[in-house]
């Protein structure tokens, strides 16, 4: 299978790239799907303008359940943006062509995912207004961060990780705004895509610090994906509690986090690729190799689901092996069942080679996956929180309707932000696409 | 949208032309007709901006004023004042000291020199400052509702006073509670000396009228009878309340408690303790062997016990019994002279002469007294006059009988009859509803008064506060009805004392009210011998009904007079861990013999026809076929905090039967959701309670310390603190102690259900053993303050700390909220404020502890182990350059307890009493295998199981 079909050259790739951002046509399922995502971003405002008002007892949370959806939401959500800074950095770290005609897709997903999962951490506060004081700032007092919490690394990571998310997106973006500059007609679309381009002018100079410049942010990314995942992970395994006090954690939310972000990932592609006809760029064979990506994560976090569930039978701790008991039949082990059929269990038919080409049977697999990690990571958090050591302070945990708010809400977030990109960005990276043209056909 | 028409009152919602006329005027225009229009609007401005210019030709010379901020006189701003006084509660006086701020009482302390305190104090002795904060308490005469001036009523008893003078007061009933105020007493006995014709009744819903039939059976005179637990090697307990709400609870809690740790601190011998009852109490969760019975097998099996004993005829071991009777039998009478029975005042009077004459038998160490309370006729000879409308003028002086007055009484149609009745209250309750006249009362800590002890000790109540509501005291109540020339209360009870005291009366006052106690009143010894043909008296033994109801006080509410307290209503119950709900208790195989799903609602209707439609509760430890209803609940006239909590189960109450009755019962198909503080009920197999027989008490356990890492030195002090679980009873003392003092929010019943009662300190309540036989343990369970505190490590801006004495310190101020702290305490003692839970209490600001913080909405809290006591002792110390000394410091639950079970102190000092106690081979920490080395440790409970009753 190749990278792209035959019968491309420099200019129908300008003009297929650009066209779709500067001549969308009439559109009736964006506008559709944009009204319905923008209506759950009004839910996610309401819900987050309630919290602020009446403060965190509207959602479920509750002693000895400290933590829970504004959490699990979190890892959920920086799991997913996990994807696009994966397929975007670590692939061009490896040279595989095949990641030039879905990055920007995946990347987008990964800036909408990161934002996201960004404000989570803040809702959960109790104080939100005081968030800032996980930030070392040198004060009268002296009074600095407490740096052996898991949370504070937690906070610097994911402030990095938004901020290189950005970053890398715009770098990418650079060249393909100054190509719907050069081609836009209005005064105001010059303009903005103008200014947005920063004046990019496409000179031997500029592409070779791009170069320079982007690759060291791959460089740097590839990294941060891993380490952000690992300190998310932290956040549970440097409690003491049964189910957190785990050392495989770190690896595991990686895993974890990169499956989500594959199967998002190729939820998205799928349509846009049908819906902006970019079977041409788009091939069988980019999403084949997703599909087989997303199955190996799969493997892997069923290594880890595994390790996870005997360790404790392994071992002589009595509260692991309650929990762990818990996990599989307590008040939320639906949770568990659900994240071991959706995650594990669900991926396996995409062993069969055929089966991957049946798109709707991967974007449901896909769909399964994405859903089931949001039911890994609230089992996770509950599942240990809610029978830990003292039986006396057992309890239980259900979510509100602002807790489910929040979390469609914050889905509606991210698909808003994603449909404004389809609409004013182009969805895939044109540059990158005729690097891949072979010399000979360029100038077709 | 439309416009909403408010109205100002029923006149003008009824369109009536007079007042809307005379409301057109109530806002006159104050400009005349028109009011101004532009041209004369910007004239004003003009000249008023002309005018403010002028302002800066003034050349005055400036002047320096002072304001007024003078302190109150003696007050000094941080430094508490303690004043004593006493609360009468059910008649009897308990001694409290009450803590001062700036002048105004913010905590209430037990008395030390008080018999029936001792220092302690229980949760509805502390709650009363709550009550005297209470904004919904009364504050106005209603008559039908409508408030009037008090004049009126004083005007309409002037004119009474002039009938009665005629009549002999033909007609003037007085209705109390229990009295022990010799005060009153006098009072009343003088004003039935004026009116001859008038009658004096009393009506305590916590009736001890089966305790006094059971001295008048057993010796022909109602003595009263105290248990010396002190004393007593061997106790037998039958659904005592000894240890939880008897009159001197507090006195017997403590003397329980000493024996009951013998082994620990090696003084004395343990004592041996069985309980015999049909709903668990707390003396039967300490027992070492406690046995539930039916009430008709309690009767037969202690008959069973006083024959045995020599105390019955033989024929009474006739039949069936338990196998353990023999035992229980063998080791009363090798103890005699040690060993004791005491029944609970809701036991009948049968069963109390049963246990007066196995105490004769056993030469018991009893004491025998004259009674405290003053007797007067009963409410049931009232509710028949009043029926026959021969009442023409009823005062109830406290109390609230529309509500709690046996049901077969028809008391509120009988008060429909009076032509003026009068209640003393302090809320507008269920009696204030139907009586003509309601005057609110008092507080006691606005009031003066009097009261006795348990033991007849005298203790004079004196106010604390100038009165936060106009209201009245019953002694001026009396005094209105007499005529007298003072109406003043405290008048009152001088002048009563000064008539019986010899001597310079000023000084000898003083000192009674600086120690808030009388002395040398306590009541004479009574000699007591048992009536010669008391078995024969004896009525024959009932035969036992299918279902009998037990109609039980709760444990906190009691007969609900306190029922609009938050405190109480949020404090769990020291078994069923309930709060703001009642239930029906019901034994797991009835239950389960009547297919009962957890909290199903069920019908009970009663042998006289009333019926009650409450949620079961499967309960442990209860009698088959015997359900447990608590009192105090169902308040339909009170403030917005006790108004239909729970369901009113004395309409099941029969003037004969207050306690008991048979019933029926039926599942409603309905459900109710029961609101608990507790979710798990035992220890899943791990040992949070340690439990080990006396005769293994020896035993040191080792603990073995891993560490890689050096300890951190603590140079000065070193807080820890003991409890021993031996000695706690579960009663809740410390967590009402620890919530009056930390400015603990109450956060009502829907936010409890969701998991998020702020007590700081928890009693956990766990059963063992088998359902119908369980063994019960209470753990007391504050923030352990941890040497390596889990919470400390994941805190990401370092909100929570240990400070230079070693202590886990919360900084509210630094708090985020982000609650791994609480995820990662293993002992789950951290509260959050997911709501701003403070804000929202009704309380006045007033009343907060104004040396605790208090927490906003959004931080996390919880036990400081009483720093701000800490600090002021720290204070006081450095002040006189010497080191704090043992004992200086006392935690609030510490001070509380009764039963002295917690100890705090320093265990740098290795002569405290907390490192005595922690010396102890006994002692242990809570889940030590974490290695989170706490400060709070436990003395493992110790049972002294005889050897001769099988296990189980």
């Amino acid at each position: 299978m190749s990278v792209m079909e035959p019968g491309q050259n420099l200019t129908t790739i300008s003009a297929n790239i650009s066209e779709e951002t500067l001549n969308p046509g009439r559109r009736l399922w964006w506008w559709g799907g944009f009204l319905v995502a923008v209506a759950f971003t009004a839910l996610f405002v309401l819900a987050i303008e309630y919290l602020f008002i009446a403060g965190i007892g509207i959602w479920g949370v509750d002693i000895p359940v400290a933590w829970g959806f504004a959490i699990a939401n979190y890892v959920w959500w920086i799991g997913i943006a996990s994807g696009g800074t994966i397929i975007s950095a670590l692939f061009y770290l490896t040279q595989s062509e095949w990641r030039s005609a879905v990055n920007r897709i995946a990347e987008s997903m990964t800036l909408f995912a990161a934002a996201a999962a960004g404000v989570m951490p803040i809702l959960h506060l109790g104080r939100p207004s005081f968030f800032y004081w996980l930030f070392p700032i040198p004060n009268t007092m002296g009074l600095w961060p407490q740096f052996r919490s898991p949370l504070l690394w937690d906070f610097f990571a994911i402030l990095t990780y938004v901020v290189s998310s950005v970053l890398f997106w715009y770098l990418g973006l650079l060249p393909d705004l100054a190509l719907v500059r050069d081609r836009a007609t209005t005064y105001r679309r010059q303009l903005f895509y103008g200014i947005a381009a920063l004046g990019w002018t496409g000179s031997h100079t500029q592409w070779r610090l791009h170069k320079t410049a982007y690759g060291l942010l791959a460089a740097l990314m590839a990294p941060l994906v891993v380490s952000v995942h690992s300190i998310v992970g932290l956040d549970f395994s440097g409690g003491l509690l049964p189910g957190w006090h785990s050392t495989q954690f770190s690896p595991f939310f990686v895993f974890g986090a990169v499956l989500s972000g594959f199967a998002t990932v190729l939820l998205l592609v799928i349509p846009v690729r049908r819906l902006y006809r970019l079977e041409t760029y788009i091939t069988a064979h980019h999403l084949n190799l997703l599909v087989i990506f997303m199955l190996l994560c799969s493997l892997l976090l069923a290594y880890s689901y595994l390790i996870d569930a005997l360790l404790p039978f392994y071992g002589n701790d009595e509260y692991e092996r309650a929990v762990a008991i818990h996990r599989f039949t307590g008040e939320w082990a639906w949770s568990f069942w659900a994240a071991v059929g959706l995650n594990v269990v669900i991926p396996q038919l995409l062993w069969f080679p055929r089966l991957r080409l049946r798109l709707w049977l991967v974007c449901l697999v896909s769909f399964g996956v994405f859903v089931g990690m949001w039911c890994e990571r609230i089992m996770l958090v509950t599942s240990s929180l809610y029978e830990d050591f003292m039986p006396s302070a057992w309890g239980h945990f259900t979510g509100t309707v602002w807790d489910w708010s929040t979390l469609l809400g914050s889905v509606g977030f991210a698909a808003a932000g994603f449909f404004l990109f389809l609409r004013y960005v182009p969805v895939a990276s044109a540059y990158e696409l005729k690097e891949l043209l072979p010399p000979a056909e360029r100038h077709g | 949208m439309s416009r909403r028409f408010w109205w100002r009152s029923f006149a003008e919602r009824a369109d009536d032309p007079d007042y809307l006329a005379a409301i057109a005027h109530e806002f006159p225009e104050p400009h005349g007709e028109g009011g101004v229009d532009r041209r004369r609007f910007l004239q004003l401005v003009a000249a008023s901006a002309a005018l403010a210019g002028l302002d800066g030709c003034s050349s005055l010379p400036p002047e320096h004023i002072v304001p007024r901020v003078e302190p109150l006189a003696g007050e000094e701003a941080g430094v508490p004042r303690y004043v004593a006084t006493a609360l009468v509660q059910e008649g009897y006086a308990t001694g409290a000291i009450l803590q001062h701020r700036m002048g105004r009482p913010v905590k209430l302390e037990g008395n030390p020199d008080h018999p029936a305190s001792l220092g302690a104090a229980d949760a509805t002795l502390q709650a009363a400052i709550l009550d005297l904060y209470d904004p919904e308490r009364s504050a106005a005469v209603l008559n039908s509702g409508r408030v009037v001036d008090w004049n009126k009523l004083t005007l309409l008893l002037a004119g009474k006073r002039t009938d009665w003078a005629k009549t002999g007061g033909a007609g003037l009933r007085i209705l109390t509670g229990r009295m022990t105020s010799p005060t009153l007493a006098a009072q009343l006995a003088a004003l039935l000396k004026q009116y001859p014709g008038a009658a004096w009744h009393q009506w305590e819903p916590m009736s001890r009228d089966a305790v006094a039939g059971g001295a008048n059976l057993a010796f022909g005179k109602p003595v009263e009878a105290l248990p010396q637990f002190d004393k007593a090697d061997i106790v037998l307990a039958i659904e005592s309340d000894a240890i939880s709400s008897a009159p001197g609870h507090l006195a017997y809690a403590r003397a329980f408690a000493e024996r009951r740790r013998a082994a620990e601190t090696g003084q004395g011998k343990m004592s041996r303790v069985y309980a015999i009852e049909a709903t668990p109490t707390l003396i039967g969760a300490s027992a070492d062997h406690r046995f539930a019975l039916k009430p008709a097998e309690i009767e037969t099996t202690l008959r069973a016990i006083a024959a045995a004993v020599g105390a019955g005829p033989n024929e009474w071991q006739d039949g069936d019994r338990p196998h353990w009777v023999d035992a229980v039998v063998a080791d009363l009478s090798t103890h005699k002279g040690v060993a004791l029975v005491h029944a609970g005042a809701e036991q009948s009077s049968t069963i109390h002469s049963l246990a007066h004459a196995i105490n004769a038998a056993l030469s018991a160490p009893v004491r025998y007294i004259e009674p405290v309370a003053v007797g007067a006729a009963d409410i049931k000879s009232l509710a028949a006059e009043m029926h026959a409308g021969k009442v023409d003028t009823l005062l109830i002086l406290g109390g609230n009988p529309a509500y709690d007055a046996p049901a077969d009484l028809g008391f509120v149609e009988a008060l429909k009859r009076v032509k003026l009745s009068i209640q003393l209250a302090t809320h507008a309750d269920e009696t204030a509803a139907v009586a003509a006249y309601h005057v609110p009362a008092l507080h006691p800590f606005e009031d003066w008064g009097d009261g006795r002890a348990f033991d007849g000790t005298a203790a004079i109540v004196q106010p604390q506060i100038r009165p936060l509501v106009p209201g009245h005291s019953a002694a001026e109540m009396i005094a209105l009805l007499a005529g007298a020339q003072t109406l003043d209360p405290r008048k009152q009870v001088i002048d009563h004392w000064r008539q019986t005291t010899p001597g310079d009366f000023d000084t000898v006052w003083a000192g009674w009210l600086r120690r808030g106690v009388i002395p040398n009143t306590a009541a004479g010894a009574a000699s007591v011998s048992l009536r010669g043909d008391f078995a024969a008296s004896l009525p024959k033994p009932a035969a036992a009904p299918g279902l009998t109801v037990l109609i039980r006080p709760d444990p906190f509410l009691r007969d609900g007079a306190q029922a609009n307290n938050g405190w109480l209503q949020e404090l769990p119950r020291p078994l069923t861990r309930l709060v703001w709900d009642n239930a029906a208790l019901i034994a797991p195989a009835t239950a389960k013999r009547l297919e009962l799903g957890p909290e199903d609602v069920v019908e009970i209707a009663s042998a006289g026809g009333a019926k009650v439609r409450v949620p079961a509760l499967v309960a442990p430890g209860q009698a088959e076929d015997c359900v447990t209803l608590s009192l105090g609940f169902g308040r339909t006239a009170i403030g917005a905090v006790g108004r239909d909590v729970g369901v009113d189960v004395g309409r099941l109450r029969r003037a004969g039967a207050l306690w008991q009755t048979g019933a029926t019962l039926h599942p409603t198909g309905e459900h109710a959701t029961l609101a608990t503080t507790q979710h798990q009920q035992n220890m899943a197999g791990r040992d949070m309670v340690r439990t080990r027989p006396l005769t293994a008490a020896e035993d040191k356990h080792e603990t073995v310390e891993a560490s890689l890492y050096p300890r951190h030195p603590y140079d000065g002090n070193a807080w820890g603190m003991t409890i021993s679980l031996s000695s706690c009873i579960g009663c809740g003392a410390c967590t009402a102690a620890c919530q009056a003092e930390n400015n603990i929010p109450v956060v009502g019943r829907e936010e409890v259900m969701r998991e998020r009662a702020m007590h700081w300190i928890r009693v956990d309540r766990y059963w063992g053993g088998t359902p119908d036989a369980p063994e019960i343990a209470f753990q007391p369970v504050p923030c352990m303050h941890c040497e390596d505190a889990p919470c400390e490590v994941v805190c990401p801006v370092g909100a929570t700390t240990h400070d230079s004495d070693g202590l886990n310190v919360m900084v509210y101020n630094r708090c985020v909220g982000t609650r791994f702290c609480s995820n990662n305490c293993p002992y789950k003692v951290r509260r959050f404020n997911f709501y701003g839970y403070s804000g929202n209490d009704p309380r006045p600001a007033m009343s907060w502890n104004p040396d605790v913080t208090v927490r906003g909405r959004g931080v996390m809290e919880k036990c400081t182990y009483c720093i701000q006591r800490i600090r002021e002792a720290k204070i006081a110390a450095d002040r006189d350059d010497r080191p704090i000394r043992d004992g200086e410091i006392v935690t609030a639950c510490q001070q509380a307890c009764p039963t002295q079970a917690i100890v705090f102190g320093d265990i740098n000092d290795p002569k405290s009493a907390v490192s005595t106690r922690k010396a102890t081979p006994l002692d242990y920490a809570l889940l030590e295998e974490l290695n989170t080395r706490p400060r709070t440790t436990y003395a493992a409970r110790v049972t002294n199981r005889n050897p001769a009753i099988a296990e189980g």
